[in-house]
């Protein structure tokens, strides 16, 4: 297999647009448990087009066995499309939430220098306990929790990645294609024949 | 059989209320279903309350086990090529459909499954009979949905035989809580679907990637093809032909493809795989380029992939995307429906004969008769062979049958042997190796193909798991032609005990009822032989009884199915001994 796709396991962002049907989840949750393949963050959110709905979701794996989850992906009837990408390709971002005792961090820490170092900012602040929120990498939001821990930090949270991809134009135009009986004759659905051993985009 | 007219009720007028019950019969008589196999259950009472007096045409056959009914469903679509219909009622009788689905899946058989559910506001509450069919069957379904009202019913049924029959086929079930079922609504017609835009089971097809493969093909010194059931899926067996004959390619199948082309074709070179002929397997490491029709590369065919057809360059034809290079990297993807794409691809090949070429799969053949196969068909003393009775068949049905077969030794003999004339005539579970499908799917399968003689070929492990079918058989009063192989062994596991665990026969020593009198018990005819000399007329008497008949053959208990690429093995290490 030697024109094959670099085997080193790395970051790959899959973006799945779907129609809105319960019981979707699953059915794309067990393409990856199937395979023992573990999801290390899953977002679910409304898409750039109304009532369509747009997965996330990362995991650690190969060019090769992601090319494949990819199709396997785009296979469910109520998936319209599916494209992954590196970290490279995308602009990523997670939450993170953390909470910590506010009568030590007023006292020992210099707040707003700590804030404006790691570009977070309180969401609340009561007598008992303080929320920071930062947004950012995975390192940066790691980064905090270094930063935090001397100060007793109660609780933390990190929200799953949302990610945009730099070289997308977006899905209106596909979407139109798919809505037509008879697609044209530079359908959409051919276009990983053209790209088959970089990106999958079918 | 009387030939009546199949003449569908007339759909009710728009706005007339009608039950969720009632609009899902008419959805399956708009769809020209002609014959439902299902069992009843408090959960689906409504839909059968409603069949009672449904007018029409649509037969009912009551199955024995819901397993039976989705394996006989299965057995119908695959002889008659139309979707199989198939009736449950909640939890026990939804979960007993989950191997059939399974089966289904694996090889692309289309189904619409129907499963009554408990009320819609029971769901979640551990009510009584209820259990999570969708969670249960999404990974064994090619689509599945919850219907809690009614007037979701035409729309959702329309998508269910679409999805079903379309692209690449498969199972569907549709689970319908028993308040939709009751609830009467304004009907507003029926239409059928034929677009889905989130479902694309279709490509366009893309004319360079068929040039490219002709290219291949033109310039190839050995070319080989492989074919799958997907030729049969496509309805694709004359294009298939067309393209065999002009580019007079030797080709080979996988036991899913079997009789897409006639066992006799001068082309047809034999079956693939594990226990496959000894040319196609060698073959495969050998040609230059390896042209894949309507398979999916099973590693019951390509044994070490690693070291499968390297040295071949690549062309893979099928309609499912996923398949491509998922297990062996293509050359040339062609991705398209194969009733498309073959007689393009026909245009562009030139006519050619490789006479010496297949004469080399000829010569193989030549060392796997001397070293297997008369043995085994044509054995003069000792026990009876597998082989020898299925090449007894095939003189008397003269490849006319359906073959169904379960699965073991007796379902590669059966493969491996029998003499198929025409399509959609091997009947077996390749994928999931379903033991018990047999039965059941011979029953179907007569009722697909109510012209054909159906023979269902099973081992003493595997009609023990779906006996209970006799009771349907009985009551439907279907003609199914039942031949017993009985090795008085889970034989195809002593087969491997023997051969890679030094014969610890572990658990497989099997023991069998008096079969003629269990089938007596069910009002079928039936006989026992022992003796090579009776054989012949006991498969004449089988065959020309009028009705079911079962006939157990005892045959040598410890023979083994060769030749054979043992796991983990190369195509090319197939053993002959
Ligand atoms: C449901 C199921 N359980 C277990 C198996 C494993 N298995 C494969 S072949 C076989 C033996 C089949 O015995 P029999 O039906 O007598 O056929 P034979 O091989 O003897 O011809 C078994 C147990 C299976 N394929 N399916
Ligand atoms: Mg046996």
């Amino acid at each position: 297999m030697s024109e094959q796709a670099p085997i080193e396991k790395q970051e790959y962002n899959i973006t799945v647009y779907t129609e809105n049907h319960v019981g979707l989840l699953n059915r794309i949750a067990m393409i990856f448990t199937r395979r023992k393949i573990n999801i290390d963050s899953l977002n679910v959110s409304p898409s750039e087009i109304e009532g369509i709905h747009r997965f996330n979701i990362v995991i650690n794996e190969t060019e090769e066995v992601v090319s494949k989850i990819a199709r396997q992906i785009e296979k469910q009837v109520e998936v319209l499309k599916v494209y992954y990408n590196t970290n490279e390709d995308v602009i990523w971002q997670e939450m993170a939430l953390y909470k910590v005792p506010t009568d030590i961090i007023a006292e020992k820490a210099k707040v707003e220098r700590l804030l404006r170092e790691n570009g977070a900012r309180a969401v609340v602040i009561r007598k008992d306990y303080t929320v920071f929120e930062t947004t950012g990498h995975r390192e940066e939001t790691d980064n905090l929790i270094k930063v935090l821990q001397p100060f007793g930090l109660i609780e933390f949270v990190r929200s799953a990645r949302i990610a945009i991809i730099k070289g997308s134009d977006g899905f209106n135009r596909k979407l139109r294609e798919f809505e037509r009986a008879e697609p044209g004759q530079d359908a959409i659905e051919n276009e990983f024949l053209n790209s088959r051993d970089k990106v999958f985009t079918m | 059989m009387l030939t009546q007219e199949k003449q569908a009720p007339a759909l009710p007028e728009t706005d007339t209320m009608i039950s969720g019950s009632q609009a899902l019969l008419h959805a399956l008589s708009v769809e020209g279903v002609d014959t439902i196999f299902g069992y009843p259950g408090g959960a689906i009472m409504p839909i059968y309350d409603a069949l009672f007096d449904f007018p029409g045409n649509m037969k009912h056959v009551l199955v024995r086990h819901e397993q039976g009914g989705i394996h006989a469903g299965q057995g119908y679509a695959r002889a008659s090529g139309k979707v199989g219909v198939v009736f449950a009622t909640s939890g026990p009788g939804a979960t007993n459909l989950i191997t059939g689905l399974a089966d289904a899946l694996i090889d692309s058989t289309p189904l619409v499954c129907i499963t009554g559910q408990v009320f819609a506001h029971l769901l979640g509450t551990d009510a009584f009979q209820e259990a999570d069919v969708i969670g249960i069957t999404t990974p064994v379904t090619k689509w599945n949905y919850q219907v809690t009202d009614a007037t979701e019913i035409p729309e959702v049924l329309a998508k269910a035989f679409h999805i079903a029959r379309t692209g690449r086929p498969g199972p569907v079930l549709i689970d319908i809580t028993k308040n939709a079922q009751l609830q009467k609504f304004a009907f507003q017609g029926y239409k059928r679907c034929d677009h889905i835009r989130s479902y694309r089971p279709k490509p366009i097809v893309r004319k360079e990637y068929i040039e490219r493969a002709a290219e291949l093909i033109n310039s190839a010194q050995k070319p080989f093809v492989l074919w799958g059931q997907g030729v049969m899926l496509g309805a694709a067996e004359q294009e298939f032909r067309e393209f065999l004959e002009k580019s007079g390619i030797p080709a080979a199948w996988t036991i899913m493809g079997a009789g897409a082309l006639p066992s006799d074709h001068p082309l047809n070179v034999g079956m693939l795989g594990m226990h496959g002929n000894y040319g196609p397997n060698v073959m495969t490491n050998e040609c230059d380029v390896l042209i894949a029709i309507g398979m999916r590369f099973d590693d019951r065919v390509t044994g070490r992939l690693d070291k499968y057809a390297k040295q071949a360059k690549i062309i893979h034809l099928d309609i499912d995307p996923a398949e491509i290079d998922k297990n062996v990297k293509t050359t040339v993807p062609v991705w398209g429906d194969c009733k498309e794409t073959l007689p393009l691809l026909t245009q562009l090949v030139e006519k050619k004969q490789h006479a010496e070429w297949l004469a080399k799969f000829r010569e193989f053949e030549q060392q796997e008769i001397d070293a297997v196969i008369r043995e085994e068909l044509f054995p003069t003393s000792g026990e009876m062979t597998m082989g020898e009775v299925i090449q007894q068949l095939n003189e008397l049905t003269k490849g006319e049958a359906i073959i169904v077969s379960d699965v073991g030794q007796h379902q590669m003999v059966a493969c491996r042997y029998a003499k198929l004339n025409h399509t959609r005539s091997n009947i077996t579970s390749g994928g999931l190796g379903t033991m018990g499908f047999a039965l059941p799917a011979a029953i179907g399968a007569k009722f697909g193909a109510e012209d054909r003689t159906v023979v269902a070929v099973i081992g003493d492990g595997g009609v023990q798991m779906t006996i209970q079918e006799l009771g349907t058989i009985m009551q439907s009063g279907v003609d199914v032609k039942i031949l017993i192989l009985n090795n008085q062994f889970l034989g195809m596991v002593r087969q491997w005990q023997e051969l890679f665990h030094e014969r610890r026969y572990s658990f497989v020593d099997i023991q069998s009822p008096d079969y003629v009198q269990v089938a007596k018990g069910y009002g079928i005819s039936g006989r026992s032989v022992n003796q090579r000399a009776d054989l012949n007329d006991a498969l004449k008497e089988m065959l020309e009884h009028p009705g079911s008949f079962l006939l157990e053959v005892m045959v040598t208990k410890e023979n083994n199915v060769f030749p054979m690429v043992p796991q983990g093995c190369s195509v090319s290490e197939i053993r002959l001994k």
